[in-house]
């Protein structure tokens, strides 16, 4: 009885050798195939003329310029969204009030629409022909194919990651530590700096990573409001497919491979910083 | 330092958490909040503690209004009943949180500050523990630690929210016996919630019962338990038989429609019925529970079973078994018109 039992076990939590390899196999061949290989090919096309062909084409004023921009952009729009996210996520974990739902559906509303629409409504909205176009134009103030609309377009798209992140691990962990810190006489600024945000500090840094990486990358948005012109509103991934356009290929595969880079940094980033929460025994969801 | 509560009522939405709760807890005293859950026992502690705000009535501590004082400057220790320690603070600091976060004139030096913490990290006898962190703690080591914390600010009141509520029945007992100690050498004014009664009885100087957001009856655990003065303390607290005036007409007497209540201690059995008060019963079941015995009977075959509990002593002198006549008559009982009687729900 007990050795049929035990070779039943087996065979219900183990595969043949043959079956563990091809399912294996199919996997990292998925892997290669779709992750992998793009990767590469990045890299190898802007390689392909040599390095200092590829050194030049980053260089050259409008891509070093369409650099500078993406850096201005996530370096307004991502400390905008820390702010607003971490604002927006203690206010619905820890506190109940009415609308506290269309508050959530409002956040998540720029995953749900396409970023095309999402720069389009800012074109409708402060266009030429837009709601506040003739005010704006009155003022000789100019956001749409210029900087201040890729900032704001951007800020709209990235909106989520921040606040999303925090969400579920602020209403995980509660209001009772802020609470015992309040009734040992801390006020509401030592709560939350004591308390408060060394509770979510991985989660945080998690969120400001994914929010950073989408605030570089983002094109459909950033592509309606930014009139593509060159050397004033291109962003990096603007400025790849413009290159790619023209035939330029090393040049556009050259600062694509930039954007690569990027991913490849917020990934090695991502992992330490989960490593390092595991080690400090501080789980990046739910408290102990 | 007294609390003194006048007419306080709290509303949440539709519901009526607190509807005019009258209290005064004795400086120095240890009082115990009993009572069903969802009887505002909680919302009564919060809104001590400035967590939650009352809709009406008034809050003095020493003959003080401090209503419009926010919880930090009510000068109260609160105890969570998840401890609700800091998560990412060693032991040590979580006891030192208080003190630290002082106004700077008032915050004592570094040295000051570690010799307070470790003295009450030894108050509570865990200073072996100082650089843990709460996950690595057990329940009964945090909820010591988290009233460790409570006591660094010197609070000149004690507010505990079902303290034991989460821990396991043994180490249960065992701090309830040491948070009676500690009080008894710091005596700070303590008042906290319960739906234990054994706990509130063994532990508290005086117990107030709750239900649905009103006090039923205050008094020492003596008193409530002896002479509970409403139909829902006498269900609440201990067993209790239940005799209907319909059917037993002369234990509750003539009031009309009455009930009459009886503790399964106070009920004598005699193989002979010595006056007219005695009921003819059937000894259905008889169970030795350690020092008692506990006896069932019934009228007939449709009545409820009525609990007696017997000492061993007068058990062994006329023992019982299953299927025996006797008569029984009570010792002592306690008779509500039906109209007073409240429903017990649900703890």
């Amino acid at each position: 009885m007990m050795s049929g039992h035990s070779i039943q076990r087996r065979i219900s939590t183990r595969e043949s050798n043959s079956v563990t390899l091809l399912l294996i196999g199919v996997a990292l061949a998925y892997l290669v195939l779709f992750l992998g290989l793009p990767l590469f090919a990045v890299f190898y096309e802007a390689f392909s003329k040599g390095w200092a062909l590829y050194w030049a084409s980053l260089q050259e004023p409008d891509a070093w310029s369409a650099i500078k921009l993406t850096l201005i952009v996530a370096a307004i729009a991502v400390p905008a969204n820390l702010v607003f996210g971490i604002a927006a996520a203690w206010a619905i974990a820890k506190f109940e009030f009415k609308g506290k739902s269309l508050l959530i559906t409002l956040i998540d509303l720029p995953f749900a629409v396409s970023p095309v629409v999402s720069g389009l409504v800012y074109v409708l909205l402060f266009g030429a022909q837009g709601w506040f176009g003739p005010w704006l134009q009155a003022h000789d103030i100019k956001l749409i194919f210029a900087v201040p609309g890729i900032v704001l377009t951007t800020v709209f798209v990235t909106f989520p990651f921040v606040a999303r992140e925090l969400i579920p691990l602020m209403q995980a962990q509660g209001k009772e530590e802020e609470e015992a810190a309040v009734s040992l006489g801390a006020s509401g600024w030592q709560a939350f700096w004591r308390v408060t945000l060394p509770n979510i500090k991985w989660g945080l840094l998690y969120g400001v990573i994914l929010c950073n990486a989408r605030a570089m990358g983002e094109f459909g948005a950033v592509s309606v409001v930014s009139g593509h012109i060159r050397g004033m509103t291109n962003t990096m991934p603007l400025h790849v497919e413009i290159l790619y356009n023209e035939y330029n290929f090393v040049a556009a595969f050259a600062v694509a491979s930039l954007l690569a880079l990027l991913a490849l940094v917020t990934l090695l980033v991502k992992s330490l910083v989960e490593w390092q929460a595991k080690r400090s025994g501080e789980p990046l969801q739910h408290g102990a | 330092m007294s609390i003194t509560i006048e007419n306080l009522s709290k509303q949440f939405g539709d519901h009526k958490a607190l509807d005019d709760i009258n209290l005064e807890v004795n400086s120095g005293e240890l009082l115990a909040l009993l009572g069903p859950s969802g009887c505002g026992k909680t919302t009564l502690l919060r809104i001590i503690g400035g967590m939650e705000v009352a809709n009406s009535g008034r809050l003095l501590f020493h003959g003080e209004d401090v209503e419009q004082r926010d919880a930090r400057e009510r000068n109260v220790g609160f105890v969570f009943q998840h401890y609700a320690l800091f998560r990412h603070m060693t032991v040590f600091e979580n006891v030192a949180f208080g003190i630290r976060v002082k106004p700077r004139k008032q915050r004592p030096s570094e040295a000051e500050i570690k010799r307070r913490v470790h003295e009450l990290l030894n108050l509570v006898q865990l200073d072996w523990l100082h650089d843990r962190y709460p996950a690595q703690l057990s329940g009964g080591q945090r909820q010591r630690i988290a009233l460790a914390r409570a006591l660094a600010v010197e609070p000149k009141i004690l507010l505990l929210d079902e303290p034991f509520g989460a821990l396991d029945a043994r180490v249960r007992k065992e701090l309830r016996r040491w948070l009676r100690r500690l009080h008894d050498e710091l005596h700070i004014t303590s008042v906290f919630v319960t739906h234990d009664q054994e706990e509130a009885l063994e532990v508290a100087d005086r117990v107030v019962v709750m239900n649905k957001g009103r006090i039923e009856q205050a008094g020492t655990p003596d008193e409530v338990y002896a002479a509970p003065s409403t139909p829902f303390v006498y269900q609440f607290i201990g067993n209790v038989n239940l005799f209907h005036s319909r059917d037993h007409a002369p234990w509750s007497e003539q009031h009309g429609d009455a009930v009459a209540y009886v503790r399964p201690h106070d009920i004598d059995i005699g193989a002979t019925p010595q006056d007219g008060n005695a009921l003819p019963v059937e000894v259905k079941l008889v169970r030795a529970i350690g020092s008692v015995v506990r006896v069932e009977v019934a009228v007939d075959a449709s009545s409820e079973f009525i609990e007696i509990e017997l000492s061993r002593e007068r058990f062994d002198a006329a023992p019982l078994a299953s299927g025996d006549k006797v008569f029984i008559r009570p010792r002592q009982f306690r008779v509500f018109e039906s109209g007073e009687q409240h429903e017990l729900s649900a703890a």
